[in-house]
């Protein structure tokens, strides 16, 4: 078994949070593991990727080369795009639709939407509306991870437990709305996949 | 053993604290900054009560660890690479007193710039000073070296550089913990001498730390680090420094690779082995990540070697960090099938943060500076760097830590006017002071802006060394005190800011405007 996924994001999406919970549910699954981070400038509402890296085997690298990553996991739809070298022929490309606007020169949406339908294996649709209906807005993350949650080697169960230890401090109801999210999440790929 | 899941800042963190430190130093600076933020979080650090406070800036915790070093106990001090410029004189001067307690100097370099201004190699450095280094190339070996590190830094009564690059710095895995040594007890130099370097000293010691290079070299002869895998095909030796060994496996099926490779991991480079490879395969394809220090090493000036190849005869490109497409080329090895970026992808850069309070201190200058033109704002290492872009085009510099106020002064004694200096708190306290200092004591005729946001916020949110001091520093120094204004960057302060800096341009001699409030992640949340 592996997989290679780029999460891709801007800086303060929380896809590191994204990347906490996958690692915590690898390792706590017994895998191999390796995930890059960006940290420093770019944090500040620039583009952000993880290269997030699960096997059973040992694993080199800690860059996925270039056309082998198993799935791009986005939470923002232009974002997606960016790392379309690094995915295979054969690989998911799963984005939130609801493009984040911290820039003057975003390309039209439309135009946007194209280009991920145009990638085979997609699953696009709007996670910040589904978070906002659970009533919990920061939550896109954890949607956007339950809709990838049928394709990332990891049993959901053990994603679910990473999802007590990232947010478990935070207090019961921050655990069981992103629980939610995460199942809502799952469903709607699940939907889409039919 | 359960694995802890590390970034390689965290593993080379927790492997100096099981290695027994009593001391952390460092300066906050990407990419290594999570050395120090690992150990000051940690428990057994705490309990431990490890030092772990962040310094001024590099060369007071090169020194500060040094001290630490003269007293028998072990250290670690952090910085990023362009912080090592800024501890040279210390780092490049522990190679002659040596050290005491065991001592690492971790340094973090940033090939490709990601959040930096150039991409030196720190391994340069090493070579200059003759300090031995170890580069790891996976989070585990980040962790294992501490403790071999500590051992050899007292069997040689050395410092040791433990150079690391981005990737590793910011790439989580797996590590095992080893055992937890007990922190040295105080012990002063036997040789009452040793960090005393008046020349009649130091030219001994001089003599001498050039007569234990062989020695260095034997120790990575046979160290655990530097492995030599031996194949029948000759055609080609690699060697891959570091973490390129990592991007070199990638390429082949479960990391067979069909030509012999020398992995070096810890320098001086093993004489022994480089002589075999290089007397046995036809080619040899140096990898190191950074600049082609081994490369030139083995090429030598007149380029006698031609079979060596690399990033010098362009197999490699010169500049920029390394990856396995880049590896996977130069090994002739067909390209993998990739996509093209689609041409509707904007670029992203990073800017100020919705509500930052560098946006109106920029809003502001800009009004104030509107009827001199452009090219009069001398800034610094920051957050507020991003000033430069669109919509403020605020700035016109940035160089180094502290260059802000410095540079403002010799461009007004060349007669610019009006001439101001941008820099942030955590800044000012790295190095802004002593500039402050020749501005005050040259009567110049500067505006020197410190953007108080009460916080180190690029590198993360560390503490400043120079908050709720600010005023009484400038004062010291020696600025007027009717001339240490201080001003709140909102929005409905504008017009009121504008004028207090006007006013200050005017003025002819050093005026200081603090323009304070917290940096927007901090509110609410700082105790």
């Amino acid at each position: 078994m592996k997989k290679d996924i780029i999460l891709a994001g801007v800086g303060g999406q929380g896809i590191l949070t994204i990347a906490t919970i996958i690692g915590y549910a690898a390792v706590e699954s017994g895998l191999y593991l390796k995930q890059a981070e960006v940290h420093g400038m770019s944090q500040r509402g620039g583009d952000v990727q993880s290269h997030l890296r699960i096997s059973d085997k040992e694993i080199f690298s800690d860059l996925i080369p270039l056309g082998c990553a198993d799935m791009i996991l986005s939470v923002e739809p232009m974002e997606s795009l960016r790392y379309i070298p690094y995915l295979s022929e054969k690989g998911w490309l799963i984005t939130n639709t609801e493009p984040y606007l911290n820039i003057p020169n975003y390309p039209e949406l439309e135009k946007v939407k194209e280009e991920i339908n145009s990638i085979k294996n997609n699953i696009a649709f709007n996670a910040n509306n589904i978070a906002k209906e659970l009533g919990n807005s920061r939550a896109l993350n954890i949607v956007m991870l339950g809709a990838a949650s049928f394709s990332l080697g990891i049993s959901y169960e053990k994603l679910e437990e990473g999802i007590r230890f990232v947010f478990g401090r935070k207090g019961e109801t921050v655990v069981e709305s992103n629980l939610k999210a995460l199942k809502t999440g799952k469903e709607i790929a699940e939907k889409q996949t039919l | 053993m359960k694995k802890l899941l590390l970034l390689g800042d965290e593993a080379i963190a927790q492997g100096a604290l099981d290695a027994g430190i009593s001391g952390f130093y460092g300066y906050p600076g990407t990419p290594s900054t999570e050395i120090g933020e690992y150990v000051q979080k940690n428990s057994e650090a705490i309990e431990r009560d490890v030092h772990r406070i962040w310094a001024s800036n590099e060369k007071t915790a090169m020194e500060a660890a040094l001290g630490m070093s003269y007293a028998g106990k072990r250290s670690i001090v952090t910085m990023k690479h362009v912080g090592l410029n800024v501890a040279a004189d210390p780092f490049v001067n522990s190679a002659l007193t040596g050290a005491n307690g065991g001592l690492i100097v971790a340094v973090a370099d940033d090939p490709s710039m990601h959040s930096s201004q150039n991409e030196q190699d720190s391994r340069f450095f090493a070579k200059f000073a003759m300090i031995p280094t170890f580069e790891p190339s996976n989070q585990q070996e980040a962790y294992d070296m501490q403790s071999h590190a500590f051992e050899l830094s007292e069997k040689y009564k050395l410092p040791i550089l433990l150079r690391i690059t981005t990737r590793l710095s910011h790439s989580r895995a797996g590590v095992v913990r080893k055992k937890v040594l007990k922190e040295n007890e105080l012990e002063l130099p036997k040789d009452p001498n040793q960090f005393m370097l008046l020349p009649a000293f130091s030219r001994k010691k001089y003599k001498h730390h050039l007569s234990i290079q062989k020695d260095l070299e034997k120790e990575s002869e046979v160290s655990i680090f530097n492995k030599y895998f031996d194949t029948e095909d000759k055609s080609l030796g690699i060697i891959a420094c570091g973490l390129s060994y990592n991007y070199l496996m990638e390429n082949f099926e479960d990391g067979k690779c069909p030509f012999p490779v020398l992995k070096i991991c810890q320098y001086p480079i093993p004489r022994k082995q480089v002589a075999k490879i290089m007397s046995e395969c036809d080619k040899i394809l140096v990898l190191e990540e950074g600049m082609p220090v081994v490369e030139e090493m083995l090429r030598g000036f007149l380029n006698i070697e031609e079979k060596v190849i690399g990033r010098l005869d362009g197999t490699l490109p010169r500049d920029g960090e390394l990856n396995p497409a880049i590896i996977r080329k130069s090994l002739g090895l067909e390209e993998l099938k990739s996509l093209p970026i689609p041409d509707v992808v904007a670029g992203r850069p990073p800017a100020l943060c919705k509500g930052c309070p560098h946006i109106n201190t920029y809003l502001a200058l800009n009004r104030s500076l509107e009827k001199y033109g452009k090219g009069h704002v001398f800034s610094d290492i920051g957050c507020y760097t991003l000033g430069f872009l669109p919509p403020f085009n605020a700035i016109n510099t940035c160089v180094d830590m502290g260059a802000s106020f410095t540079m403002a002064m010799g461009a007004s004694d060349a007669g610019l006017f009006p001439a101001v200096g941008v820099i942030g708190d955590g800044t000012f306290g790295h190095s802004g002071l002593t500039g402050l200092l020749d501005s005050v004591v040259q009567k110049s005729n500067v505006v020197l802006i410190i953007l108080d946001n009460d916080i180190t916020a690029m590198t993360g949110m560390q503490d400043s060394t120079v908050t709720n001091r600010i005023e009484d520093i400038c004062k010291g120094i020696g600025v007027a005190e009717e001339h240490i204004r201080v001003i709140t960057p909102l929005p409905n302060k504008e017009d009121e800011n504008v004028k207090i800096l006007e006013e200050e341009i005017l003025y002819t001699g050093v005026s200081v405007v603090i323009s304070r409030r917290p940096c927007i992640h901090i509110v609410g949340k700082k105790k």
